[in-house]
């Protein structure tokens, strides 16, 4: 975002029009602002200090964000439940394996589709996006995985989704821009195609595979629809199945089933569910912040 | 993407000096470029087989389709299964819903990101202006179900924060169960898409402003223009063709309620206002399996789909605008 606010700087005047009009709007406008980030934040910040609070005091104080008394019961009791730990460690698996799956088959498909004097590039280019546009729908994805026998696959979670066609054109766009000069040189050392895209570009393209890498973590993590569909055995429940059962459907019903007696407080259970299956996605946030914007903008160029 | 094809070959890849692309025999081009077909392969793949299948799947949407039978084994019954939806009793309920919901979309949410995107290009603190942006984003990288828990805390009539306050707003002592009033069940979807949506979709609008050329204000305050009035016939006209852009592409998923959502707010108690294309093909194919009806639908929604998009792309087109295709 560096370069955007760079720009502004210049593009917008400071000082020239300090009008009362202009001012007022100035304050205003940073109240408005400020009160959106925090309409944004107090929810999961209310979550994070809930999760750690007793149930008389969920139950009794409307609104807090440090709990009076501090308890982890609900965190205990989480951990100490294998049908949680079992769908932590799946979602845990499923989402790597899947972001490695998803980069090499994006970035190497990405790479032969940049070269422009590759006769049938077009056509290829032109079937993607035509899936863009229209697509089989829902019953008939479903049908292709059940008659690949992945139903109740960890596979039917990553495969289907293997590549999405806004990277795949975002990364294809890039690997235009990188510098054919380098390409050549390896080429004359004696590297074949694939050489070159594993020893030059592929080093050249860490930034954009950091951020697509967590684009596909955050699809994979946070999909809910692929396990619904093809996962019928509760042993292979994701975490996001787990949160449906615990927060929005009967909790009690739910608990039932799982493997203790023990039903611990109700309300700090469903919050401390949603801040273990939000928390791993925005602990690598911070980090990679600064290189998805960048992604976003190349999406937003027209080809 | 014409400029590319146009170009020269020679010039394209250097490192084919001469030939390049000029019409080399297939076999050649394949010998010659075998490594780059052979990455090709796993993707292309990928493809033919999860999206291209399934457009081949489409056709049991005309049959009866029996599993043991096969694609080609089911009995063909024509535009049955059409009918059946058409005339039947979900349709204009499924109709009403969709589109009222995509209705309420592009008055609520469309607009929201640049609004937010133009009020942050007016920040001037740029420090300001990076933690709201850093902290507007997070939502997008929340899951439904966590929206849809989040969304059920806060309601929930017992002991959700909101409801407290909206009781006090209101006045009102009883406890209302938000999650199951049919007359909550859009206001609430709504909600969603903005608190999710809005910050990321700044970001585009953003990218857009800042390519705005500092000359233009420069001239445009030259001429005598306050904020508001450089606002409106500089920055406004400037972020339109993005604009024209988003909504094109936003035209087409139209009928695309986003089956997640959708799927986690539905309750046994707000069905009649939350029953959309998207859940009702999931409702009818998978759970009550009725694999060949509930295609049909989907591919009703899917072919209603690209002449929304198409449509809106040649109306913007008559508008003077650029258009995606």
């Amino acid at each position: 975002m560096a370069t955007i606010t760079k720009t502004k700087k210049a593009g917008l005047p400071v000082g020239n029009e300090a009008g009362l009009g202009s001012r007022v709007f100035d304050t205003l406008n940073v109240i408005v602002l400020v009160g959106l980030a925090a309409i944004t934040v107090l929810p999961l910040l209310y979550v994070l200090a809930g999760s750690f609070a007793g149930e008389a005091e969920i139950s009794s104080r409307p609104f807090f964000l440090w709990p009076e008394k501090f308890v982890t019961e609900s965190y205990e009791y989480i951990f100490a439940t294998p049908t949680f730990l079992r769908a932590l460690l799946t979602t845990v698996v499923v989402t790597a394996v899947g972001v490695v799956v998803q980069v090499l088959l994006t970035f190497t498909m990405a790479y032969p589709l940049a070269k422009r004097y590759l006769p049938g590039r077009t056509l290829v280019l032109n079937l993607v996006i035509f899936t863009m546009v229209f697509s089989g729908g829902m019953i008939p994805t479903y049908l292709v995985v059940r008659d690949l026998g992945l139903l109740d696959s960890y596979w039917a979670l990553i495969l289907p989704l293997a590549i999405n066609p806004f990277y795949l054109i975002i990364v294809k766009s890039f690997f235009q821009e990188l510098p054919q000069a380098l390409e050549e040189a390896a080429r004359i050392d004696g590297c074949n195609e694939m050489g070159v895209f594993f020893k030059i570009v592929l080093p050249l393209s860490k930034p954009i595979i950091a951020t697509f890498s967590l684009f596909y973590a955050v699809g994979i993590w946070n999909d809910y629809m692929s396990p619904l569909l093809y996962i019928n055995d509760p042993g292979k429940w994701t975490l996001q199945i787990l949160v449906r059962q615990l927060t929005s459907t009967d909790a009690a019903n739910a608990l039932a089933q799982m493997d203790r007696t023990w039903v611990p407080p109700e309300q700090g259970l469903k919050f401390a569910v949603v801040v273990i299956a939000t928390l791993p996605i925005l602990l690598f946030y911070p980090f990679l912040q600064k290189h998805f914007a960048k992604g976003v903008l190349l999406g937003g160029v027209k080809e | 993407m014409a400029t590319h094809l146009a170009a020269p070959p020679g010039k394209a890849a250097p490192e084919e000096s001469g030939r390049g692309a000029a019409k080399v025999p297939l076999r050649t081009a394949v010998g010659r470029y075998r490594w780059l077909y052979l990455m090709l392969v796993p993707g292309v793949a990928y493809f033919v087989i999860f999206k291209y299948l399934p457009m081949y799947g489409l056709t049991i949407a005309f049959q009866d389709f029996l599993p043991f039978l096969g694609y080609s084994g089911s009995p063909w019954v024509g535009l049955k299964h059409f009918e059946e939806l058409f005339a039947g009793p979900d349709f204009g309920r499924l109709m009403f819903n969709t589109l009222l919901l995509a209705l309420l979309h592009i008055v609520f949410v469309f607009p929201a990101p640049i609004v937010v995107a133009l009020l942050l290009n007016e920040v001037r603190v740029s420090f300001l202006k990076r933690s709201v942006q850093s902290l507007i984003y997070i939502p997008h990288f929340l899951s439904w179900t966590i929206v849809a828990s989040l969304t059920y805390v806060l309601f929930a009539a017992d002991f959700g924060v909101l409801a407290g306050w909206m009781r006090d707003l209101l006045g009102d002592t009883s406890k209302i169960d938000y999650m199951a009033q049919e007359e909550w069940f859009r206001p609430l979807i709504i909600l969603q898409q903005l608190w999710k949506q809005t910050g990321w979709g700044t970001i585009i609008y953003l990218a857009a402003l800042a390519g705005v050329d500092p000359n233009l204000y420069e001239a445009a305050r030259m001429d005598g223009a306050g904020r508001f009035r450089q606002l409106w016939h500089v920055t406004l006209p400037a972020i339109r063709p993005t604009v024209v852009v988003m909504a094109i592409l936003a035209s087409g998923n139209l009928l695309d309620s986003g089956f997640e959502q959708i799927w986690l707010m539905t309750t046994s108690l707000n069905r009649s206002v939350a029953d959309v294309f998207d859940t009702y093909v999931y409702y009818a194919g998978i759970t009550q399996g009725a694999i060949s009806y509930s295609t049909a639908v989907g591919l009703f929604k899917g072919v209603a789909g690209v002449i929304l998009i198409f449509g809106s792309n040649w109306l913007a087109k008559r508008l003077g605008q650029r258009g995606l295709f």
